[in-house]
């Protein structure tokens, strides 16, 4: 695999938030259908 | 522009995928008014029917036929023009899916196949159904390798070089349709038409269920890989950038060959003649499959960013305002992939295994496929459909048609957002699916499921109502594209097809040795299914007659 | 193959999100016996009212604290006289059909058990509150599926 890598230095800061977001949404969903099976 | 031969068999395959669509949506129409008690049939038609017709045609027929045209299209436009002999094969594939449709479905219509798309046995449907989707089926096949052949042409033509990554993509999910649909092919050809014919006199029940969800698993991710063929390659030449990472992209492309198959049991957690262990070892399976949809997501959101800051977008969201959200063909796909996050999340919880009892066969899971297949997949399509078909037709795609679009994407969006959240709430209180209207001897937990604003059947019913009305917005876009636009003399009207440029260079050459990948799937099916399928034939219990209960 | 180091956080968090829910479900289910329904027993589907226990459906104690419910289902109803059982015991459910593919599935609780014919889906459930459950069938079985109900009193 080649050392030099096109991302290098690219702004991709937007791009973290955006799927920690994606991210937070998937676990709270999980997360609150878990509770649910837990209470019934 | 491509060759006109490969037009006209596109063009073909999308007419037929609009058909599909619209008999489909019309029959989603009448089910939302028939659970919402505002609906009577006639007694010569079966809520069920319907049912079976809508899941059929939209989940089967449009999603198959489009994905079709695309890869025709997309083929012959990124390795060149078909050969008489591939163009030769691609027809004779194209009429025998045309022939197994046409009689599955008028087996539906005679209502000798009320059976829904799942077909368990043993409901028992008329044989022809069952011959009508092995042509099906088999059509797709004749269609595949037709274009696999076009691919190996290619290849020889271009030894040692990387595929461009259109074709690559293509393959990748050609193969994947292939492996899975051995499974449905075994059941059907050696298990439903020798029993629905009378040859045989029972079905090994829990065994078909299994080869069905063998088949039915990868079957959704044939689905979405053509969409994410359209976020990785098309959407990035709308952005104005380059693929984020071609190697990535073909990694998550093999990652599903390998991960998407050997996973079905998912879909019968909550059922008997399967161990714990094996369920739960297909749920790790299951997720698995999840890591490359993760990478996706990161991609997307990088070419989001890197697009935006080309332009010159600053902070840690400026992107966002610079995306071309007037160009009708970027904001149609970036709905679709909103839809995706929550459709995505839950999917993670359907095949959570002792989770899945809150889910199961709830209305959860009809607001699932609608934010997955009916919107992340279809609004992909439809993105797709405003200029493929003026692409193939040498049409244009006027400023009034553009607006229509956008008035048919924003739509649907309203619609499947109403729709789905009361589907998706329904389904946690209990409600189930594919069930027509009851209020269950006004039992107070199904009164309940028709109180709140979200919770109720009325909001699926408008929610639904607008979809349809969308729908034919789009089936009239579709209509005018065809056959009626102004043609596009002029070379600055003429619509291109968007194919983004993929940086070859540091991508591996082991990632297109297709055997690798077709050998680890095969090995990860035997690990998965091996045992458990054995032993549901040397354990079985007496098998079942078929039943008519409809 | 190179990971922007964006690409690496994000995809390691996910991947150890996944492993989390896993664990979660995984440890749950096999150590404290969350299993979704299932089991292994087959039947033979023309012989349902003659094996046991489908031969006398219905509630039966076993221990002090453990009962029993046996139930046919069948297109487009339960046979399941008089289903009564305690509060805070552990019900058993074990449930067949007689014809095409079913489900057994209490409102509010988490039985929800598909019922493939030749096979005996079986289902351990404690109720903690007493009332009416409703119970259904939500796996299609025919023009008359969604008359297909009937209802548990936990007393």
């Amino acid at each position: 695999m080649s050392k030099n890598n096109e991302h290098d230095g690219l702004d991709l800061r937007g791009t973290l938030a955006s799927v920690m977001v994606v991210g937070v949404i998937i676990v709270v969903m999980w997360v609150v259908v878990y509770m649910m099976y837990l209470g019934r | 522009m491509i060759a006109l031969q490969d037009r006209k068999l596109a063009l073909w395959y999308i007419g037929v995928a609009y058909i599909a669509f619209l008999i489909g949506t019309l029959m989603g129409l009448l089910q939302v008014f028939i659970r919402n008690d505002k609906l009577q049939l006639p007694a010569w038609l079966d809520y069920y029917q319907i049912l079976t017709a809508h899941g059929v045609l939209l989940a089967l027929i449009y999603t198959t036929f489009f994905i079709f045209a695309f890869f025709v299209t997309g083929m012959s436009k990124s390795i060149g023009t078909f050969g008489p002999k591939v163009r030769l094969v691609s027809w004779i594939g194209f009429w025998v899916t045309l022939l197994g449709t046409v009689l599955a479905t008028a087996m539906i219509v005679a209502g000798e196949a009320s059976v829904l798309y799942t077909f368990y046995a043993p409901l028992m449907a008329s044989g022809w159904y069952y011959v009508g989707l092995a042509l099906f089926v088999v059509g797709t096949w004749i269609s595949s390798f037709a274009l696999i052949g076009h691919y190996r042409v290619w290849r020889k033509n271009n030894k040692g070089e990387l595929s461009p990554l259109f074709a690559f993509m293509t393959i990748t999910t050609i193969i994947l349709w292939l492996i899975a649909c051995l499974g449905v092919v075994a059941t059907v050809l050696f298990q439903y038409i020798p029993w629905a014919f009378g040859w045989t006199d029972t079905i090994n029940v829990e065994l078909s269920r299994s080869l069905f969800w063998f088949f039915g698993h990868p079957l959704v991710y044939f689905w979405l890989l053509p969409a994410y063929i359209a976020w990785y390659v098309i959407v990035p030449k709308i952005l104005g950038v380059k693929v984020f990472s071609d190697s990535l992209a073909r990694l998550a492309f093999v990652l599903f060959i390998l991960f998407s198959i050997p996973v079905g049991f998912h879909h019968q957690l909550t059922e008997p003649g399967i161990s714990n262990f094996w369920k739960f070892l297909q749920v790790v399976l299951t997720f698995m499959v999840i890591i490359p949809s993760l990478m996706t997501a990161f991609t997307m959101f990088a070419n989001f960013e890197i697009s935006g800051r080309k332009k010159g977008a600053t902070g840690l969201f400026g992107w966002f305002k610079k995306l071309p959200w007037k160009d009708v063909r970027f904001t149609s796909i970036f709905i679709a992939m909103a839809f995706f996050i929550p459709g995505g999340a839950g999917g993670i919880i359907n095949a959570s295994f002792q989770l899945n009892e809150v889910v199961h066969n709830t209305l959860w899971i009809v607001g699932h496929f609608h934010i997955t297949v009916g919107t992340p997949v279809a609004m992909t399509f439809m993105g797709l459909t405003f200029w493929l078909i003026p692409y193939l037709t040498g049409r244009k795609f006027t400023k009034s048609m553009q607006i229509l679009a956008f008035v048919q994407i924003i739509t649907w969006s309203i619609g499947m957002l109403l729709m789905s959240t009361a589907q998706h709430i329904l389904g946690l209180l209990g409600a189930p699916r594919r069930t027509a209207f009851s209020n269950y001897n006004n039992h107070p937990s199904a009164m309940e499921w028709f109180d709140g604003i979200l919770t109720s059947h009325v909001t699926m019913a408008v929610g639904g109502s607008i979809l349809f009305l969308s729908a034919m917005i789009l089936i009239y876009i579709v209509a005018m594209s065809m056959f009626l636009s102004p043609k596009a003399l002029k070379v600055e009207d003429q619509v291109e097809f968007p194919m983004a440029e993929s940086d070859k260079t540091h991508t591996p050459k082991w990632l297109e040795n297709w055997w690798i990948w077709i050998g680890i799937a095969f090995a990860l099916i035997i690990i998965a299914y091996a045992i458990p399928l054995s032993s549901m034939i040397m354990h079985a219990p007496p098998g079942s007659e078929g039943f008519k209960t409809w | 193959m190179h990971l922007h180091k964006f690409e690496k956080v994000w995809l390691i968090f996910g991947i150890i999100s996944l492993i989390v829910f896993l664990s979660i479900v995984g440890v749950t289910a096999f150590s404290h016996d969350h299993h979704p329904s299932g089991g292994m027993d087959t039947i033979d589907p023309e012989k349902v009212d003659q094996t046991a226990p489908f031969d006398n459906p219905g509630v039966t104690q076993i221990d002090d604290d453990t009962y029993q419910v046996a139930i046919v289902a069948m297109a487009f109803g339960y046979t399941a006289p008089e289903l009564r059982v305690p509060a805070g015991k552990e019900i058993i459910f074990k449930v067949t059909s007689k014809d095409v593919v079913h489900s057994f599935t209490i409102d509010d609780t988490k039985v929800n058990m598909m019922v493939v014919p030749g096979q005996i889906t079986t289902r351990a459930y404690t109720f903690e509150k007493p009332g009416k459950y409703l119970i259904l069938c939500n796996e299609y079985c025919g023009t008359g599926h969604h008359f297909m109900f009937t209802e548990i009193e936990v007393y």
